[in-house]
């Protein structure tokens, strides 16, 4: 019954390989906002929903990772913080693109969110940076997600910069990248653990 | 007086065509860069050889995802804002 349970959940690398695509989702309409101004960009209500929407559907979907993936109290902990913090700042950019949210400062949930998941990714990765492609990974996450907490300040403070926005859409393909190359016993620089199990490509 | 109004229209006029280049152009590059990875690590592509692979292994192909964004932004979602660039301009001309 469990062996037919786990077959139905796919491997980890795969779920990041799902969250890379929404990141380069949200990446690519970032983008574009950032370069033909929230005036243009909002002109159309679904467009407007967008990129929201796919924030906050990539939290709701955290949460089923946060119940499945749970191999330790602090997988689940670091699953869930992140789950909550990305659903809120989802909510928050939904708010205030129907306008039912007018305070700015909802603004912050944003980087609040990318802050928060960049130390949830560094607190349960419990192996060394060169442990394995997967550790490799996540430690970049979680730094990537920390540093670029920053940038998404920017973004909050000044919505309308085409630089902070451009900087912010670099930002969402560089995690987007580092979760594609997650392989759980790739080896990373040439270097694997043994005991991390037989390497594959 | 009319060479500084052709001047600034002209400058209008550029602005919005570099903005409408990257707009038409990003999902292209998005969609050649996973087809660019699917070459350069073809074996990341699992339904080119698909014997032994389980259902998972098959329904995930990220060079292909990234392929598939790429060409759905450039059909979807670039059009409207293609249209939506050039309505916002007009009409800020015409104020």
């Amino acid at each position: 019954m469990i062996l037919a349970a786990s077959r139905l959940i796919p491997p980890s690398e795969h779920v990041h390989w799902w969250f890379a695509t929404g990141f380069l989702i949200l990446a690519l309409c970032l983008a574009a906002r950032a370069v033909v101004g929230p005036e243009v960009w909002d002109r159309r209500p679904w467009r407007r929903y967008l990129w929201p929407g796919v924030l906050f559907l990539m939290g709701l979907l955290l949460f089923p990772v946060m119940v499945f993936y749970t191999n330790s109290t602090i997988h689940m902990v670091a699953h869930g913080s992140w789950a909550e913090s990305m659903t809120l700042a989802g909510a928050a950019a939904l708010g205030l693109a129907s306008g039912k949210l007018h305070n700015p400062l909802w603004r912050l949930t944003l980087p609040f969110g990318l802050f928060v998941s960049g130390l949830a990714v560094l607190a349960h990765e419990q192996q060394s940076w060169l442990y394995s492609r997967a550790a490799f990974g996540h430690h970049m996450l979680g730094w990537l997600g920390i540093g670029g907490a920053l940038i998404a300040l920017a973004v909050a403070l000044r919505p309308r910069s085409l630089v902070a926005g451009l900087c912010f859409a670099v930002l969402l393909v560089s995690i987007s990248t580092v979760l594609y190359a997650d392989r759980d016993t790739a080896p990373i620089f040439g270097h694997l653990s043994p005991e991390a199990g037989i390497p594959h490509r | 007086m009319q060479i500084s109004t052709d001047y600034a229209e002209s400058a209008v006029t550029t602005r919005r065509d570099r903005r409408a280049t990257f707009v038409r152009w990003l999902g292209p590059a998005c969609a050649l860069a996973g087809f660019a990875w699917a070459l350069a690590q073809p074996y990341r592509i699992t339904l080119l050889h698909p014997h032994g692979q389980g259902l998972w292994w098959l329904l995930s192909e990220p060079p292909l995802f990234v392929v598939i964004v790429g060409l759905a932004f450039h059909w979807i979602v670039a059009p409207g804002v293609l249209e939506d660039l050039e309505a916002v301009e007009r009409e800020r001309s015409e104020r």
